[in-house]
């Protein structure tokens, strides 16, 4: 009977161990806002609904293109699925003091990260941009892309719509 | 044993995570006469990289396995064989975060202080060492670290220290946190000591550099300065002159609802700042002087004449202006249209002798002084650029891009002797989307200057299929060299496949130095010739 108890004891806690080691987090960086404050990234939530990170630049075409699609129709995903898109930039210091003044020159409505030095892009293994993740309700990291090609934001955003009923997406 | 297991199950076991990325390029290098490739006698060379870090609650540990063998054409050669080159395990706890080994950090701008690294460019000056940060209250941040610099796969000789402290007034306290007026306030101080061996002149061992900054915001402006002063550093790089050094950063934001505006101006006096006095190329920096004009994206202008900040001296100022015409109105069309107008313009400082019997920046002297509010005659660079996006429909969308530049060959890329480049640049970039899943996408360019090469043409044809391939011949074109026999094409071919954050690249043909964006990517790529392989992913 003990022999019993301790095997099944055995298998559930080698469960444990591989579901543990499957989740991804996103990791506690200290980066900053538009306004120069201090944000960490430990702190990226939305209140259990979906969200998109997204690395992007000013000089990187592709990552802007991306962005601009995503813009035209952001009101409307909002309302349907609650998704937030936060922004990083990964503009060092050439190109941070222009960072703000884009983004509110192309009306966009997201919630815009500076990372000048890198720190956010090394911690989630960012090789380079344009570089999206797509982080469920629990804080899970569930998809990510390394491109950005015409057509993307409608396979993105049926993503966003399974993810944000709770839907597995593997 | 029971009780073990019991345990185990109850108490959920945190194993933490473990995470990495990885990527590499390996070329096959074709020996090619015509546009003067060096002969490769490996015939295949490969960077490559792999991260791997382990993360459960506070702490974290990792490292970095390179391989160069040998390292790609436009790499330091000295950047050879295997090793770990990167290690390092941080902790946070109560606001207190130790992190011991390698550590990247900068300091307000990276005026005075900037570790970073861009892996396919060959630029890591990594720190290795200790360093701790603290949030004693709200709203204040402190740094402090002692380390050596990254150096190939050792270390430099010099030893940095750097201490910064940064006070956020609005976070200080409730009140505060309501007012409109934001400000935020730093100062760091960082100093290098390198032995002195020289046995006939006395150089300094301990350099030591102070700086401040200060950022203002209010409603919709945002000022922003920086200053940095560091004493007397002889170096190879300013020809060993006792002179002092400065940089100085000042900016000016305005920001609304479809209209963004950014002033800039920089001057840098006598500012490289490397652990090794004899450090030449990308290696040992401390700080970081950024170029303040636009980036540029595009081929032909971001390859061919890109400027580079110069660290001895130089005076520059940039506007930006960025306005989007709302949609549903004449001007700006169905889905409205965005223009960003940009200029910079970069000349030398002002230099004068010191005394009768000093010549200009003769070694071991003062070299020269230099008024702060002159700007020199010579010219570096100037650019007035402007691009219109604008979404015709919702399957054509196109980028029209002009620049007019002005740009020294002579300083920038040392070139002594070579004449001014005046030049215009022209750009239509337009995408057509088929379906759902498939697009085109044309990039037409001409570059047209009189000195020089003479005029180039490029042309990029991009085909992607939504969202895993990519397909792309591009061909730059020198149809006006002088030299008919320098009239060359640079055709290249390239394939992409990307899922999820795997991705893998082929491609052939001859390639420009410069930022190449393709495949829906951008990466910056030295000058090249054959066939090359890139593979990346995280987990």
């Amino acid at each position: 009977m003990l022999k019993k108890i301790s095997l099944i004891i055995t298998l559930a806690s080698t469960t444990l161990m591989v579901t543990a080691q499957s989740v991804q987090r996103v990791p506690a960086v200290d980066i900053k806002n538009l306004d120069g404050s201090v944000f960490n990234t430990g702190k990226l939530a939305n209140d259990g609904k979906p969200m998109l990170v997204d690395f992007w630049a000013t000089w990187c075409g592709p990552c802007k293109a991306e962005l601009n699609a995503i813009a035209d129709d952001y009101a409307d995903w909002q309302k349907e699925t609650g998704v937030k898109l936060v922004a990083v930039s990964i503009d060092d210091a050439r190109n941070m003091e222009k960072v703000g003044p884009y983004v509110n020159g192309k009306n966009w409505e997201y919630q815009v990260l500076l990372d000048p030095n890198g720190d956010f892009k090394r911690a989630m293994n960012v090789n380079n941009v344009p570089h999206i993740f797509l982080v469920n309700g629990s804080g899970e990291i569930v998809w990510q892309q390394n491109s950005s090609a015409p057509g993307d934001e409608e396979k993105i955003y049926e993503l966003v719509k399974k993810v944000a009923k709770g839907e597995s997406i593997k | 044993m029971c009780c073990f297991f019991y345990i185990h199950v109850t108490a959920q076991p945190n194993l933490g995570e473990i995470h990495g990325n990885f990527q590499t390029d390996v070329q096959y290098y074709n020996t090619d006469t015509i546009i003067g490739a060096p002969i490769v006698p490996e015939k295949v060379l490969m960077n490559g990289f792999a991260n791997i870090n382990y993360t459960r609650d506070n702490f974290m540990c990792g490292v970095r396995y390179e391989s160069y063998l040998n390292a790609l054409q436009g790499f330091d050669t000295r950047y050879k064989g295997n090793g770990f080159g990167f290690r390092f395990a941080t902790f946070t706890k109560d606001n207190l975060t130790v992190t011991a080994g390698n550590f990247y950090e900068q300091f307000g701008s990276g005026l005075i202080l900037r570790s970073f690294e861009e892996r396919t460019l060959g630029i890591d000056n990594a720190l290795d060492g200790l360093r701790l940060k603290y949030a004693p209250i709200s709203g204040i941040y402190l740094k402090g670290f002692i380390a050596k610099q990254r150096f190939f796969f050792g270390q430099g000789e010099g030893i940095v220290r750097g201490f910064d402290g940064e006070i956020n007034i609005n976070e200080l306290s409730e009140k505060l946190a309501q007012a409109k007026l934001k400000v935020i306030v730093g100062g760091s101080f960082v100093s290098k000591y390198q032995q002195d061996n020289d046995i006939v002149y006395k150089l300094p061992e301990n350099v030591g550099s102070g700086g401040g900054r200060l950022k203002v915001s209010y409603g919709k402006f945002t000022i922003n300065g920086e200053y940095v002063y560091k004493i007397n550093d002889p170096s190879i790089f300013n020809n060993f002159i006792y002179k002092d050094g400065n940089a100085t950063l000042l900016g000016i934001s305005y920001s609304q609802k479809g209209l963004g505006i950014n002033l800039g101006a920089k001057r840098i006096d006598n500012m490289s700042f490397r652990s090794d006095r004899t450090a030449t190329g990308n290696n040992l920096m401390i700080n970081f002087l950024p170029a303040l004009t636009k980036q540029h994206s595009y081929n032909l202008a971001a390859s061919i004449y890109p400027y580079a900040s110069q660290p001895n001296g130089e005076v520059s100022f940039q506007g930006d202006v960025i306005y989007t015409i709302k949609k549903d109105t004449w001007l700006g069309g169905k889905y409205g249209t965005t223009i960003n107008v940009n200029y910079s313009e970069v000349h030398d400082i002002n230099r004068e002798v010191v005394n009768d019997t000093t010549s200009l920046l003769e070694p071991y002297t003062l070299g020269y002084k230099s008024d702060f509010f002159k700007i020199g005659n010579r010219v570096f660079f100037k650019d007035f650029n402007i691009e219109i996006t604008r979404k015709i429909s919702k399957k054509w969308k196109t980028i029209l891009f002009y620049t007019n530049q002005v740009y020294n060959l002579d300083v920038v890329q040392g070139h002594p002797g070579e004449p001014m480049v005046y030049s215009n640049i022209a750009v239509a970039d337009i995408t057509y989307k088929l379906n759902a899943s498939n697009a085109i996408r044309l990039e037409v360019e001409g570059l047209f200057t009189k000195q020089d090469m003479g005029d180039w043409a490029a042309v990029l044809l991009e085909y992607t299929y939504a969202p895993h391939w990519s397909v792309a011949v591009l061909d730059q074109y020198n149809y006006g060299n002088p030299e008919s026999e320098k009239q060359i094409h640079y055709f290249t071919g390239n394939i992409t496949y990307t899922k999820n954050s795997n991705r893998i690249s082929i491609g052939y043909g001859r390639q420009r130095a410069g930022l190449l964006c393709i495949g829906g990517v951008c990466r910056i790529v030295p000058a090249s010739n054959g066939l090359t392989l890139s593979v990346s992913s995280s987990f």
